[in-house]
């Protein structure tokens, strides 16, 4: 039962949003240096911090499934992976519209931040074609999980290479030192990363509800088609 | 990194800036929007699929009651 539970945590995601909305516009304070730009970052930040935690999450999944064998996890890691690569869209599509207001460039090529994401999203986005041009599902499942836990091994190895890279003009928003973000700051923040992760949660939640829901209904329909093809097979003899 | 009252002017002005942080937040909630719209979409199959199944398995049951039926009338014959 993937549903159970959904409507809560929903409600949590549509409260939460709102009122990490309301604190990003009517709360923090504008950044002296980039100024009201800079609330894009209460959106893209969290956005990619929750893409790049749900490709690891989707990896842990893999190894379960790959330990186990049980098809459960597999479907929880595709979906993890799934709905990873579709922030990871928001992601992109918000940074380069920050890149263009900010620095006066859609894409920048020689900033490591930029380009490591694009790698991880472009590898993830492998995943489907590589997931679907197997036909057998057990094997399918097993390929799909042996890729997920690789490329989700590869996601803070290529993030710790970043942070260690002198990037020069990419904003480093956890910084600890002088020029960390002050508390109104903070707490915009958090509750933006909060709210885009029950989001992210009630979205894997929600696919999987749907899979599992249409995946009954394949079950039915096998299962009433099966004894109208032996009632017929029982026919055909009375018929000839 | 100073923090300035709302009241003073941004580093970049407000009207340049504003249309990006709107296209960011819109771009965001049209993506959600699509996001829905698909689930919606396949939500809608999954219902029509489940009524063919739910008349499949009516007509099924009707057919096998009849057939029970002349099965008893013939045994009484």
């Amino acid at each position: 039962m993937y549903g159970k539970g959904l409507r809560p945590l929903s409600i949590a995601t549509v409260v939460a949003i709102l009122a990490a909305f309301t604190l990003v516009f009517f709360y923090a304070p504008l950044d002296g240096d980039q100024g009201f730009i800079q609330k894009i970052f209460y959106l893209h930040v969290p956005l990619a911090i929750t893409a790049l935690v749900g490709f690891i999450v989707g990896g842990v999944f893999a190894v379960l499934h790959l330990r186990s064998g049980n098809r459960k996890w597999d479907a929880y890691s595709y979906v993890s992976i799934h709905m990873s690569v579709i922030f990871g869209v928001a992601v992109l599509i918000t940074g380069s519209i920050w890149a263009k207001a900010s620095w006066g460039h859609w894409w920048v090529w020689d900033e490591p931040t930029l380009v490591s994401f694009l790698i991880v999203f472009l590898m993830y986005a492998t995943y489907y074609p590589f997931r679907y041009a197997i036909e057998d599902p057990e094997r399918q499942g097993r390929y799909a999980s042996v890729f997920a836990v690789t490329a989700g091994a590869f996601v803070p190895l290529n993030f710790i290479a970043v942070r260690m890279s002198q990037s020069l003009v990419h904003p480093r928003v956890f910084a600890t030192a002088n020029g960390g973000l002050p508390g109104s700051m903070m707490l915009t923040f958090l509750v933006c990363l909060t709210a885009i992760a029950l989001l992210w949660l009630t979205l894997v939640k929600f696919e999987l509800t749907a899979k599992s829901a249409s995946g009954q209904i394949k079950r039915l329909r096998r299962a009433l088609d099966a004894p109208a093809t032996g009632a017929a097979s029982r026919v055909a003899p009375e018929v000839s | 990194m100073a923090l300035l009252p709302l009241a003073d002017a941004p580093a970049i002005p407000l009207g340049e800036a504003g249309k990006y942080v709107a296209a960011a937040y819109i771009v965001f909630l049209a993506l959600l929007i699509v996001y829905v719209a698909i689930m919606a979409a396949k939500l809608q199959r999954m219902e029509r699929e489940l009524r063919e199944l739910a008349g499949f398995a009516e007509s099924r049951a009707n057919g096998e009651a009849a057939a029970t039926d002349r099965e008893k009338v013939s045994a009484d014959v």
